[in-house]
């Protein structure tokens, strides 16, 4: 540089530059607040744009809040949104601990739902008893979830082959496959569903015992809720407290010191990929058997991908998964009964992408930066 | 490490927000056809404020409507709610508020019992796909009337409600077939959304039509699996017509056909709504179109005062409920339209009209499948139930000639998609 401006004044530049670097160290407050700024900054972002759009914003926050929270049957609704983010956040967050991006959950789900309906519609008998159909329906679409995850898994272990592009491509393989069925063999009347499954795959629903219980009439919210609640549990004791959960966030942190530590690295890659494919796929089997009652196409409004937002913001925490699923099972609910539908879809849209990208922001540090350049 | 990691995120940001806007798609895309249909959708949404949730209003009938796709999409929906507003225009004391939009299937069994919950005296459900959750809705509401358009369940509180738009789509093929004659084609092009009874008799009506003004035209079909799809549409009208169509019939819900066909230099018919021709009005041929207002008010007028019976209601171009643009009302002929079919369309729709010609006598036999075999013999006709392809349904008899099958005039290795 000296010697540049011993040549004269001009030749010297300066550029401004963008520079993204990591916070070296995040206050422990931020940590646990940011969830709630994040949210908090996206309904405001939000309110903005119903605002534009010539709404209140209290009032239809206020309202979507009393459609989703306010009744029994506004709780029923949510856990019944709630339930397939709870069970997918959590195979996602497994994989995010490993820093493995499982961002195709979403092809898991459709899969394990197609496993789950072919053993209910073709493979056990329709007589068979309710506890060995669903049963053999959760396996099935764990298995069938787990295959989908283990297919980026070796890619992974095997051939470092980046799993985000993998696990993401094979979700639109799962979606055309599941139309496949769906609008061919195993179509009904032509339409893009298969016939209803028979009673005993359907899982119990709060509004079966109504005859016992009347106030459990109409609450269309299933067990799963149960199945939900008990992975989210076992999980969190496994990761905290098993040699196990201590191996996956030790190659998570570094993974050249796991190996050093004669930690297995792909046979956990592989293991992990398929855990989470698996809980995905087992995700889809509790949606077609406590919601669906049959396989169709567009089952799902995106939870595959909601649920990776979620393990998120629950920083990749198995209990703290349930209460961040509620809050967007709510937003769904609620979010449908605005007019015109356009408006639910955008604010939902808004708050995702405040959500993440105010994440990155509390993650990293932006910087503008004067560089000096040589003309 | 910590640069892939950044790389890692950012590029999982950029998935993100591309993926979920896909999903939100569906729901936002209406507003292009929307823009496109000229002025027909703006007219309408002025009326009601710029954003709403649906709710009962005191010391009034409550009645509800919900909708498979967006209001706007100059198709369908927008008959419907064409309808739901001369329902309360027409009718004292009647309240209305629609969901549009509403996924088929498990949501919008959600969404119709809210509607039930909410203290609505009446929910319309209008697509097939709301069936099994307006029948499920219904049992639990017993004091709640329930319609659903274009299916054949029912129950004490619950009609099903359709038409005899195959009569329409017999004209319509006349129409079409007379165009192509005219610029020395063979070729007439259908878009098709499912392979369901409904879809299958209108093409095969729209088929015998054809043939019956032009022996030696073809129908040829695209499968969208989309009630509502506006890219999917065009493309397939754009396929249709690069397959050698002169003319393209469509089934599903938006008008773009009709448009594609404009750009292209050939011709369209559209379907659902009397607005489906504004799109491009030179281009298009005529729309056989869905005139909900008056049946609308029957029924509710039927619940207020407590006479309604959950039935099954099938109308005929004789109701008044069925319209063909160009036909019906001191309409004039579209400009596309050879003036030397124009009689005979007359002629066939004043016997429909008085009664004399209905769905029945376009299907009745002799009728060919379109692989040349004989399919309903000399002196069959087609029954309801055959029409509908109902087979095994409490309280309806079953179908003998069932409506999976394709006319002569359809392309003979046209097939049905398999699984029916």
């Amino acid at each position: 540089m000296t010697a540049q401006s011993a040549l004269g004044p001009t030749p010297e530049k300066t550029v401004t530059r963008l520079r993204i670097e990591q916070r070296m160290e995040q206050p422990t407050w931020l940590r646990y607040a940011s969830p709630i700024i994040l949210v908090g900054a996206a309904l405001l972002v939000g309110a903005l744009l119903l605002r534009l759009a010539g709404a209140n914003p209290w009032f239809v926050y206020r309202q979507m809040f009393s459609i989703a929270f306010g009744s029994a049957y506004g709780w029923s609704d949510t856990t019944i949104k709630a339930v397939p983010l709870i069970v997918i956040g959590l195979g996602v967050a497994l994989a995010l601990r490993m820093r493995l991006f499982n961002v195709g959950a979403e092809g898991q789900f459709f899969i394990g739902a197609f496993m789950a309906t072919g053993v209910a519609l073709y493979i056990l008998p329709t007589n068979a008893p309710a506890w060995l159909m669903l049963l053999a329906m959760g396996l099935g679409g764990f298995i069938g979830g787990a295959f989908w995850g283990f297919i980026p898994g070796i890619l992974k272990a095997r051939l470092n082959v980046n799993e985000i592009i993998t696990t993401l491509m094979l979700t639109y393989v799962a979606v055309l496959w599941n139309n496949y069925w769906v609008y061919g063999p195993w179509s009904e009347r032509g339409f893009g569903m298969t016939s209803t499954f028979p009673d005993n795959a359907w899982m119990p629903r709060f509004t079966d015992y109504a005859e016992q219980i009347p106030a459990l009439r109409g609450m269309t919210a299933h067990f799963g809720i149960f199945v939900a609640i008990v992975l989210a549990i076992v999980m969190w004791i496994l990761l905290r407290s098993s040699k196990w959960g201590f191996e996956i966030s030790v190659i998570g942190d570094n993974n050249r010191a796991a190996r050093y530590a004669g930690i297995n690295l792909s046979r956990n890659i592989i293991l992990v990929m398929m855990i989470s494919g698996g809980f995905a796929g087992l995700a889809g089997m509790i949606e077609v058997a406590g919601v669906v009652h049959r396989l169709q196409e567009r089952f799902s409004p995106g939870y595959g991908f909601t649920a990776i937002i979620i393990a998120w913001l629950a920083k990749l925490n198995p209990l703290a998964i349930i209460p961040v699923a509620y809050l967007f099972g709510g937003l769904l609910v609620g979010g449908d009964a605005i007019q015109p539908a356009g408006v639910a879809a955008m604010l939902q849209g808004v708050i995702l992408f405040v959500v993440v990208g105010g994440e990155m922001l509390l993650t990293y540090r932006v910087r503008l930066e004067k560089v000096a350049v040589a003309a | 490490m910590n640069k892939r990691a950044i790389w890692s995120i950012l590029s999982m940001i950029v998935l993100f927000s591309m993926l979920l806007g896909g999903c939100a798609v569906p729901a936002a895309a209406p507003a292009a056809p929307a823009a496109d249909a000229a002025a027909a959708p703006a007219e309408a949404a002025p009326a009601e404020a710029a954003i709403q949730i649906p709710a009962p209003v005191d010391g009034m009938f409550n009645v509800a409507f919900v909708y498979v796709g967006p209001v706007g999409d100059a198709g369908w929906t927008y008959a419907h709610d064409e309808g739901r507003r001369y329902l309360e225009e027409n009718l004292e004391g009647v309240h209305t508020a629609y969901l549009e939009s509403v996924p088929e299937g498990a949501d919008a069994e959600r969404v119709i019992r809210n509607l039930a919950r909410a203290g609505f005296n009446a929910v319309f459900t209008t697509s097939f796909g709301y069936m099994d959750p307006t029948a499920t809705v219904a049992a639990e509401f017993p004091d709640i009337d329930f319609v659903h358009v274009s299916g054949f369940l029912k129950g004490p509180n619950f009609s099903n409600l359709f038409g005899g738009m195959e009569s329409m789509k017999y004209l319509v093929g006349m129409i079409a077939g007379a165009k192509a004659q005219e610029l020395g084609a063979t070729q007439v092009g259908y878009i098709a959304p499912f392979a369901t009874a409904e879809v299958v008799r209108h093409i095969n009506a729209a088929a015998m039509g054809m043939r019956s003004v032009c022996p030696e035209c073809t129908l040829d079909i695209r499968w969208t699996f989309s009630w509502f799809d506006p890219n999917l549409e065009r493309e397939s009208a754009a396929s249709l017509i690069d397959a050698g169509a002169v003319v393209v019939i469509t089934g599903a819900d938006t008008p773009g056909p009709v448009q594609v066909a404009g750009e292209k230099g050939v011709f369209g018919v559209g379907y659902d709504s009397r607005n489906a021709c504004s799109i491009d009005p030179e281009a298009c041929l005529t729309v056989p179109y869905w005139n909900w207002g008056p049946e609308y008010v029957r029924l509710v007028q039927e619940m207020m005062d407590g006479t309604f019976v959950g039935s099954d209601i099938y109308f005929d171009v004789d109701s008044g409920s069925l319209g063909l643009l160009g036909f019906v009302e001191d309409q004039t002929p579209q400009p596309g339209v050879p003036a030397s079919i124009v009689p005979q369309v007359q002629e066939l729709l004043a016997k429909m009209e008085s009664g004399e010609f209905t769905r029945f006598d376009v299907f009745s036999g002799p009728i060919n499948d379109n692989k040349g075999n004989l399919f309903v013999p000399e002196g069959e006709q087609l029954t309801q139930s055959d029409l509908e392809g109902l087979k095994g349904i409490e309280g309806r008899e079953d179908c003998t000639f069932c409506m999976s099958w394709l006319a002569e005039g359809v392309s003979p290795d046209a097939e049905l998609p398999s699984g029916n």
